[in-house]
């Protein structure tokens, strides 16, 4: 067993290049600035944060879609940028939120299980089928469904298939992007057990994007808080979730709506709007909307302030402001 | 000011023909809303809560067959009223907010002309009497430079933004009702927060009477005077939201609730409650309690019918059992 974390980013950039109208100068849009992460093996790291903060972009860059502009991906120690995208997707795979767009609606559900490993050439006829077989029971579906079509199945049924085609080459990685806030209460909690009990049978580590705050407490044991292309709090669960630190954390927490007849509706004391990622606030990029604000938080960018268990943002937590330039 | 409820209705039924027969997809429900009061109606996909509400608002396709025994909006029988006089009504004493307010606004109209298009066809005002009332409400809803938005068109502006936008063009004419189906299930918890506050407040300032439909208990219980819980079609519970999350007493609701993780309430990581199964089909004959199928007190009688029972405090659910548990005999 090796003591390199299972992924690892260090200081990911994107930069798109964003036209502004037919004539307008292209301008750089920062969907990732510096996006430092390590995920040891088995963990769960919930990834949080409004839409727009990059949280996507993240994904798609440990899967492989996108290169990073700047910085590095390391799977197991490697860098990623020397090994191609088809090494890639045997350690990582993903689930999509919504399984009504993310299973072709011509294939069956054995061909669409079974796709990753024609794709790869992995094994013959008989052991395929045998693979597709212990998959489907794995996830919870009975067999004959290896004839049915997506159309023929419900959202949650449609996730399993999702959830079998992402763990058939045996990944070491899930990325998880929101894969269930298309579905129903009573079938969320479904998918979020088998998520649960898969992690443990299977040893799996997971990356968690999800807007949903409650559930990524249930599900994960960290939690990196996203803020226009960079985390700005990073913690295990409890911490976050007992003692968040940074202003943007709070916020998010206490936009949680638990079932507490009586308690009325919180303010979250976030006044402005989202801001636009082209022409991001100076200083720190939160600072507008902070309730905490100071005076030097709209010049100075804040830098990353280690704790015991993660890293924060934020200038209430640096002794020396001044230093960070 | 009467002690009449403004929206009361009885033996709703919707039935839409399909090509496998008729689906029956609300089978009588019966509410009542005062002046002033919110209304939650809880359930999942296919419940039926949507189309309720579009029955309210005389919004139903032209297949969809519609009875009743009352609906009746402020003594207005809404069942037997003209096209002219339901067109009346809507946008002016009741108006609605849709989920999403991208495909319910016009692209080709800019925010104001929407705006004071709602006003002008319910009241003698001039278009700059109505462009000053479109920007009054605009900044009521927390909109910042409303009077330059008037000349924005809606994909200029962000979710948040277009949803504010949706709930000002609804209280253009100061309804007495605002039926606002999932109106914070597009938008990201942050601004869900922001904009439900918003709802309340406005409620509470211009007293309207509120129904509000949502997936979502933790909204539920932060909204809600009284709670109706949806399931195929039918009300299985309904009472005040205290007694609701108090007390849930049908075995749905407590399933429900059971489902969600809730922070700092159950223990991380611990495995979640689920309900088995899916929902039933409601096409042809639907006997017996809708819920069975998947009901883990069911017994016998259950085909049969799923007698109404009251509580104290107006909390009334639909269930075998007299408080919603399956009891061992006691004679073994």
């Amino acid at each position: 067993m090796s003591d390199h974390p299972v992924l690892e980013l260090r200081d990911v950039s994107k930069v798109y290049t964003i036209k502004q109208g037919l004539f307008g100068k292209p301008k750089p849009l920062r969907a990732l600035n510096d996006v430092s992460l390590k995920l040891a093996r088995g963990e769960v790291l919930g990834l949080v944060g409004e839409s727009g903060c990059g949280k996507s972009t993240l994904a798609k860059i440990l899967l492989g879609l996108e290169q990073p502009t700047t910085g590095q991906v390391l799977v197991d120690g490697q860098a990623l940028s020397g090994q191609d995208r088809i090494a890639l997707s045997r350690r990582i795979q993903p689930i999509f939120q919504d399984p009504y767009s993310s299973l072709n609606p011509r294939k069956s559900i054995e061909d669409i299980v079974t796709l990753p490993l024609r794709v790869h050439g992995i094994g013959d006829h008989a052991s395929r089928d045998r693979d597709l077989r212990r998959m489907l029971d794995i996830v919870g579906l009975p067999a004959r469904v290896a004839r049915s079509y997506p159309s023929q199945m419900s959202g949650g049924q449609r996730q399993r298939v999702a959830i079998a085609r992402a763990l058939i080459m045996k990944p070491e990685i899930v990325i998880c992007d929101e894969p269930t806030s298309a579905l129903d209460v009573s079938v969320q909690s479904q998918i979020l057990n088998l998520l649960a009990d898969l992690r443990e049978e299977l040893g799996l580590t997971y990356l968690f994007i999800s807007h949903n705050l409650a559930v990524v407490e249930h599900l994960a044991t960290r939690v990196a808080v996203m803020y226009l292309g960079r985390i700005v709090e990073e913690a295990d669960v409890a911490t976050l979730f007992e003692n968040a630190r940074h202003p943007y954390s709070t916020a998010l927490l206490q936009s949680v709506l638990t079932p507490d007849p009586g308690m009325g509706v919180p303010d979250t004391q976030l006044g402005a709007a989202y801001p636009n990622p082209i022409s991001p606030p100076s200083g720190c990029a939160f600072h507008p909307r902070c309730g905490r604000v100071m005076p030097h938080c709209a010049t100075i960018a804040p830098r990353p302030v280690p704790t015991s268990d993660g890293h924060v943002e934020c200038h209430l937590y640096d002794a020396e402001p001044a230093h960070a330039v | 000011m009467t002690d009449d409820p403004l929206l009361s209705v009885r033996g709703l039924t919707l039935d839409i023909p399909t090509g496998g027969g008729m689906l029956h997809a609300v089978r009588g429900i019966d509410f009542d809303l005062n002046r002033g009061e919110t209304l939650c109606i809880v359930g999942e996909s296919g419940s039926g809560k949507s189309l309720t509400s579009l029955a309210l608002m005389g919004l139903l396709g032209p297949k969809i067959q519609r009875r009743a025994t009352r609906m009746s909006f402020d003594g207005t029988d809404l069942q037997t009223a003209s096209r002219r006089r339901l067109r009346q009504l809507r946008g002016d004493r009741m108006s609605m907010i849709f989920q999403e307010p991208m495909t319910s606004l016009n692209p080709a109209y800019t925010i104001g002309d929407q705006l004071a298009e709602t006003l002008r066809l319910h009241r003698r005002v001039s278009k700059a009497e109505a462009r000053a009332r479109a920007v009054e409400l605009l900044e009521k809803v927390g909109i910042t430079a409303a009077e330059s938005r008037l000349s924005q068109y809606p994909h200029q502006l962000s979710g948040g933004l277009r949803q504010r936008v949706m709930i000002a063009m609804a209280l253009m004419c100061e309804p007495e009702l605002i039926i606002a189906d999932e109106p914070t299930t597009a938008l990201d918890v942050t601004i869900q927060a922001q904009i439900l506050r918003l709802l309340v407040d406005l409620q509470r300032e211009m007293n309207m009477a509120m129904i509000l439909i949502t997936h979502d208990l933790g909204v539920v219980a932060r909204v809600a005077d009284k709670v109706a819980v949806m399931y195929a079609g039918e009300l299985v519970e309904t009472g005040p939201a205290a007694a609701i999350f108090g007390n849930p007493t049908h075995p749905y609701t407590r399933g429900l609730l059971n489902c969600i993780p809730i922070p700092g309430r159950n223990e991380r990581g611990a495995r979640l409650g689920t309900i088995p199964g899916i929902v039933p089909s409601l096409v042809g004959e639907v006997r017996g309690c809708p819920f069975r199928g998947r009901c883990d007190q069911r017994i016998g009688p259950c085909d049969e019918a799923a007698p109404l029972r009251h509580l104290p405090g107006g909390h009334d659910f639909r269930c075998v059992h007299p408080d919603g548990h399956r009891h061992e005999e006691l004679t073994a």
